[in-house]
């Protein structure tokens, strides 16, 4: 593929001057980030808008429906011992999934600095985190179905809260899954070195680079990110 | 330590020339480590405003600053972007009103649902 950017090109100016300059030089506009960086936050992109769909299509349901809706606090609550604590489990579900951005932020700048031992470790830590959140999903979905809740009613209230609640739920568990594969396969490259010695990937032959770990970064947070709406408009609203 | 040797660029970004290389988003460690720190505590603020029971407008408004700062400091500070260059920064942050209006007109028309179904089908289920 032809580059289109001038080598050692003037200085671009800052702020909005620099901006327009970007996207109006007819030349690459994302300057300064890898392709597969742009191509991944473009992806995140589209996945916001698919997320925010399922979120608002949730809303629509819920405010056009004259039946109350099921209180999110009683049945997403768990019995500790004789008590019963609103919430439990999601608050857990959210701290692991925020402990997993964490030690993912920690897999990327120790990548960069090529300390592939600890890189490794942390990018297994996320996985098994994300596994551990899929798996506590898992439990809540067959709670949720041993009392239940159906797509088309529930015992609670509204019958339309079964149907958000598994689709958009069952959305994120999905984009959890996969982000858990790719985090094995990225762990493995980084451990054979792959990203040291720019080996090219299997499937788009490209050289690798510590670059791929922080475009894996950026779908697990965005993962996150998604998590945080979910809590705050599915489950505390 | 290492840390102090590890932020080269951010700050002193936009005045560098255009060149095609790739940049590595390398920070010193603190900065994550604060960020994260916060992640908890927001997130705990929120489960608390739902486990004292807090009700209106109150408990939406709670909720609605900590889920935005919680999203702030993930796409700012983890993804990045506060040290991106604008022209990826906005192509992102800007798309997404598109779903804030959508959101929007959608509040209009499930009110205007719910007004047609208590009308022809009384208040209660």
């Amino acid at each position: 593929m032809a580059d289109t950017t001038i080598p050692h090109a003037a200085p671009r100016p800052p702020g909005l001057r620099g901006l327009a300059a970007d996207w109006a030089s007819d030349q690459r506009t994302f300057k300064n980030v890898s392709w597969g960086k742009a191509m991944m936050w473009i992806f995140l992109l589209s996945d916001t808008f698919i997320f925010g769909c399922f979120l608002l299509s949730y809303m629509t349901a819920r405010m056009s429906t004259r039946v109350p809706w099921p209180n999110t606090s009683e049945v997403f609550s768990l019995h500790v011992g004789s008590v019963s604590v609103p919430l439990l489990l999601i608050a857990i579900m959210t701290f692991v999934l925020i402990s997993s951005s964490g030690t993912m932020v920690l897999a990327v700048n120790y990548g960069y600095r090529r300390e592939r031992r600890k890189a490794v470790g942390f990018l297994l830590l996320t996985a098994l985190l994300g596994a551990t959140f899929v798996g506590m999903q898992a439990f809540e979905w067959s709670k949720l179905i041993e009392e239940g809740v159906r797509p088309w009613g529930n015992p609670f209230g509204a019958d339309q809260f079964g149907a958000s609640f598994f689709m958009i739920t069952g959305f994120h568990g999905t984009h959890v899954s996969i982000g858990v594969i790719f985090l094995l396969i990225v762990a493995r490259k980084v451990w054979r070195g792959d990203y040291d010695v720019g080996r090219r990937g299997f499937f788009t032959s490209r050289k690798g680079s510590y670059d791929s770990v922080e475009v894996m970064g950026l779908y697990w947070h965005f993962v996150d990110l998604v998590w945080v709406f979910i809590f705050a408009f599915f489950y505390l609203w | 330590m290492t840390e102090a040797t590890a932020d080269g660029h951010g700050a002193t970004q936009a005045a560098q020339p255009a060149t095609h290389s790739a940049e590595h988003q390398q920070h010193p460690l603190k900065v994550y480590l604060v960020v994260w720190f916060w992640l908890f505590v927001l997130s705990a603020c929120s489960y608390v405003v739902d486990y004292v029971g807090l009700q209106g407008y109150l408990r939406w408004s709670l909720i609605l600053i900590f889920m935005v700062l919680k999203a702030g400091l993930i796409v700012a500070v983890f993804m990045h972007m506060a040290w991106e260059r604008l022209a990826l920064t906005y192509a992102i942050i800007l798309p997404p009103i598109a779903v804030l209006v959508f959101t929007l007109i959608m509040a209009f028309e499930s009110d205007y649902t719910l007004m047609t179904r208590t009308t022809f089908f009384g208040a209660g289920p």
